[in-house]
């Protein structure tokens, strides 16, 4: 079963799917920000940290 | 049963990291989560983190950096070792190694002010390659179409940015077919490659590429399992361009996004990189 929560940014309700991790990143389908999943019971979503400058593969 | 225990040491759960997580999960292999915002390395003494191997999956360099050193000094095994992770994290170290084993790239000068960039920049002829030396994602990649633009980018990055920004790093400009290839490296193999195609001349799938299979050919394989020792060896995707004179190592990337890939070569590739963190982790 899909959890849902408001996303932080836009108030817009989400659902986040039942094998969500803590730490998994998704995206708000209404405003596009990108979220980090910070607990799974409840769900819990916070903005996820900006790229920084050493940032990627 | 596999009694070992895999350490994934990340700093997000990404679309890769979730299905290594995944893939570990399915086999029943023991895994912890070290989250690189929470953890605590004790330096003098061995880090007790319960765990066998570690798969270093940070997003920042500088953390995987730092949290392999220490790893590999205690004597805890890693995908990548810091040796991997510091060539491939920086450009230039990458291409003195590529030189150093006869591995074909593109031509490319080494600058410390802007008025020698510059010269380097009309040595290579228009179009040029600035790059930054640390950086991804294809960012802060500039082609420098003229010697107009040339001044205006060099005086941006000598004012604009940190010293890093002023080790310039010139490289030939390849004209390329509307696509590049990125191919995988696990161990001793080329396990699949991908064409990137983009109307853009940067070529990244993080930039809207769109993805193709990229069969593995002897040669290919060859070349990039040469690129993959030059640098340490390991896990790691290869970038190379398809220049007139043939094919060239562009870039090495030790913590390899795959997610676009998997479906395309058809090859399971976080499965890959498990069997090789455990044989790793297994003494032999």
């Amino acid at each position: 079963m899909p959890a849902t929560s408001k996303c932080p940014e836009c108030d817009a309700d989400l659902s986040v799917g039942a094998d969500a991790v803590k730490g998994e990143i998704v995206s708000c389908p209404d405003c596009g920000a990108e979220l980090e999943v910070t607990g799974t019971a409840p769900v819990a979503l916070a903005l996820a940290p900006e790229a920084e400058e050493d940032w990627g593969e | 049963m596999n009694s070992l225990t895999v350490g994934v040491l990340l700093s997000r759960v990404r679309v890769e990291e979730k299905l290594l997580l995944e893939e570990l999960e399915r086999r029943g292999i023991a895994t912890k989560v070290l989250d690189d915002r929470e953890l605590v390395l004790t330096l003098e003494k061995k880090p007790e983190l319960g765990v066998d191997v570690v798969l270093e999956r940070c997003i920042q360099h500088s953390r995987a950096l730092y949290a392999l050193s220490v790893l590999e000094t205690w004597g805890i095994p890693t995908v990548n070792s810091f040796e991997v992770a510091d060539i491939c994290g920086n450009k230039l170290l990458t291409t003195m190694r590529l030189i150093r084993d006869g591995v074909p790239s593109p031509r490319t000068r080494l600058a410390f002010t802007p008025e020698a960039a510059l010269a380097a920049v009309e040595d290579l002829g228009y179009p040029a390659v600035l790059k930054p030396l640390v950086g991804s994602w294809g960012r802060l990649i500039s082609k420098v179409n003229d010697r107009d633009a040339a001044e205006s980018i060099l005086e941006h990055k000598d004012v604009l940015g940190t010293y890093i920004h002023s080790i310039y790093y010139v490289q030939e400009y390849i004209p390329k077919p509307g696509r590049d290839i990125r191919a995988f490296v696990v161990g001793d193999e080329t396990i699949g490659a991908i064409y990137r195609y983009s109307d853009h001349w940067i070529t990244n799938t993080a930039r809207g590429g769109k993805a193709t299979k990229c069969e593995v050919t002897p040669e290919l394989n060859e070349l990039c399992v040469r690129a993959a020792r030059a640098v340490g060896g390991g896990v790691v995707a290869i970038d190379l361009l398809e220049a007139p004179e043939g094919l060239l190592v562009n870039e090495v990337n030790y913590t390899m996004e795959f997610r676009n890939s998997i479906d395309t070569t058809g090859v399971n590739i976080p499965g890959r990189v498990v069997d090789y963190a455990l044989q790793l982790a297994t003494p032999a």
